[in-house]
């Protein structure tokens, strides 16, 4: 199976679907956040060089915070390194809540362990044994990479005078239809008219009429007449 | 129900969780509603995620179910959020917290103790015997830097002679990214079985014990020992607690009990955790002490009563801050 969507299942009795991020968009993320940390020390180390040996103890501390609590601090303040947030990724618990204090710190500094024996081997091996690609850091703080929940603007149906579908649909029918009239909108024509025309025995219509015909009845199943 | 008139009876709802969900994602400050509005959240929500079942079990349009589904998401995330920490809680986590998890997890730290001390007391006793054992544990090139840091001829105790003009800020720098740096990498180390702690732990009583034996035969001794003394009580210490802690991942690992290893894992790195951040807290304090008192020209006798001091300081916080205190912080 290479679903890699997780379902969670909430007090209220909801099943949260919860999409996993895999080892390479997160190794992208890491690059990134790699180069921003580069970037970082660059910006720190040159003024620091003309400071002398106050300036040479203040970078070494700052240094440190960012090797270790760069992470940390991205991921309390909202949910993702920079890196992540540019792949469309971010870190919750295993039950969908946001990343808390004690789990960010524990996977970041677990990082090491997962570094080993050298970029992130040991890592990659616990994330392809994994169902949910953890590396063992995220095992140890029960937490997860998965995809950001983006807006998404809602299409509306083709307006088309209702029409009552010629028998009765089942449950799956009558949601294929309504999937079809609400995709409408992103198809090309000729993709619209070769779909459509897959149901010209329920339709009884061929090219663009079996498309609105389809869109009638989607629109009857959504609103009656 | 047809799935227009579901939506036209439920849209207001849905658009008020909406408007509060927007302000709830805003930095505490920079909220516009108020607390009573607030409070219709969980109510909202809740009618909310009966109003996604519905549309699911009713099989209405995939597009209804995706948006309702996402604005379940994004409502569990504000409904089950955890508290964000304070300065309050650490102020806590110091005062008892801290000296409380390590009790609770005294057999580990006993154990670490014995990985550290042993080698460590096993490889000076026989450093201070045998002059040429050092170099089996370091490199020529290492001795002679180390001899050279506390020959009594150099001004600056514990630092290289060709070092010296750079001020005690920068070694403060040095300390902290270098033992706070090893300290998280014994604790990370338990991730491996254990093994990396205890290595770690092994490595660093052989190392220190070595060289303090050594240091001890050549008659350096009046240069070494006031110098470490003081910030020795809480560095060591607090490499010792590390090494704790990566045991108790190991043995979460190794012997996970009753629990599956991953539950027996995520349940003892809190646990965990707790020793290491203390930790790291006292090598802070540790790199400080080390940087701008143990380098200090104060005579040896102070700097001995100064330690003694310390490591009672340390042996009391330890074992028994927190006495009183209900609960763990």
């Amino acid at each position: 199976m290479l679903d890699t969507t997780r379902s969670h299942e909430t007090p209220e009795g909801i099943e949260l679907g919860i999409h996993i991020a895999g080892p390479v968009v997160r190794a992208c993320a890491w690059a990134i956040d790699m180069l921003i940390r580069a970037g970082l020390y660059l910006l720190i180390a040159i003024p620091a060089l003309f400071l002398g040996g106050l300036g040479f103890g203040l970078s070494m501390i700052i240094l440190f915070l960012i090797e270790w609590f760069y992470p940390v601090y991205f991921e309390l303040r909202q949910g993702a390194t920079p890196g992540k947030r540019a792949m469309g990724l971010e870190v919750i618990h295993d039950d969908g809540t946001p990343v808390s204090w004690s789990a960010s710190l524990i996977r970041n500094l677990l990082r090491t362990a997962d570094f080993l024996p050298f970029l992130y081997a040991t890592g990659l091996l616990s994330m392809l044994l994994n169902r949910n690609f953890q590396r063992l850091g995220d095992l140890a703080a029960g937490t997860l990479v998965v995809y950001r929940n983006e807006a998404v603007t809602r299409v509306e149906m083709p307006p088309v005078p209702a029409r009552q579908p010629p028998r009765n649909l089942s449950r799956q029918e009558r949601r294929t239809l309504l999937t079809f009239a609400e995709r409408s909108p992103v198809l090309t024509v000729e993709r619209r008219i070769e779909l459509a025309e897959i149901l010209s025995p329920l339709s009884g219509a061929r090219g663009e009429q079996a498309v609105n015909r389809l869109h009638a009845y989607a629109s009857w199943l959504a609103q009656g007449r | 129900m047809r799935q227009r008139a579901f939506e036209e009876q439920n849209r207001s709802n849905w658009e008020r969780l909406h408007a509060l969900l927007q302000d709830l994602d805003r930095p505490r400050r920079k909220r516009q509603l108020s607390a009573a509005e607030r409070e219709t959240f969980p109510a909202l929500y809740r009618s909310l995620c009966n109003d996604y079942a519905l549309a699911c079990s009713r099989h209405y349009s995939p597009a209804l179910e995706q948006e309702l589904h996402r604005m379940v998401l994004w409502g569990h995330r504000h409904l089950y959020a955890g508290r964000s920490a304070g300065l309050w809680r650490l102020v806590r986590f110091i005062a008892y917290g801290f000296p409380l998890a390590l009790r609770r997890n005294q057999a580990y730290f006993w154990v670490a103790c014995l990985l550290f001390l042993l080698p460590g007391l096993l490889l000076g006793v026989f450093c201070y015997q045998q002059p040429e054992l050092i170099y089996s544990v370091m490199s020529e090139s290492q001795v002679t830097q180390m001899e050279s840091m506390y020959d009594p001829g150099n001004r600056n105790t514990g630092r290289l002679p060709e070092r010296s003009a750079e001020t005690d800020m920068m070694m403060f720098g040095h300390y902290i990214s270098n033992n706070i740096g090893i300290g998280f990498r014994t604790f990370a180390g338990g991730m491996l079985f254990g093994l990396g702690s205890v290595l770690l732990l092994l490595f660093n009583g052989v190392f220190i014990g070595a060289v303090a034996g050594h240091l001890t035969r050549i008659g350096y001794h009046e240069t070494f020992w006031p110098f470490v003394s003081g910030h020795g009580s809480f560095e060591l210490t607090a490499i010792v607690i590390c090494g704790a802690s990566g045991l108790i991942l190991g043995h979460a690992l190794i012997a996970p009990g009753q629990r599956t290893r991953l539950q027996s894992l995520k349940r003892r790195a809190r646990e965990a955790l707790q020793l290491v951040m203390g930790a790291a807290l006292m090598l802070l304090l540790a790199a400080f002490i080390e940087a701008f008192w143990s380098s200090s020209g104060v005579p040896a006798g102070l700097k001995y009563g100064v330690a003694a001091l310390l490591w009672l300081l340390v042996a009391l916080y330890l074992g028994l801050a927190g006495r009183g205190a209900r609960g763990a912080g």
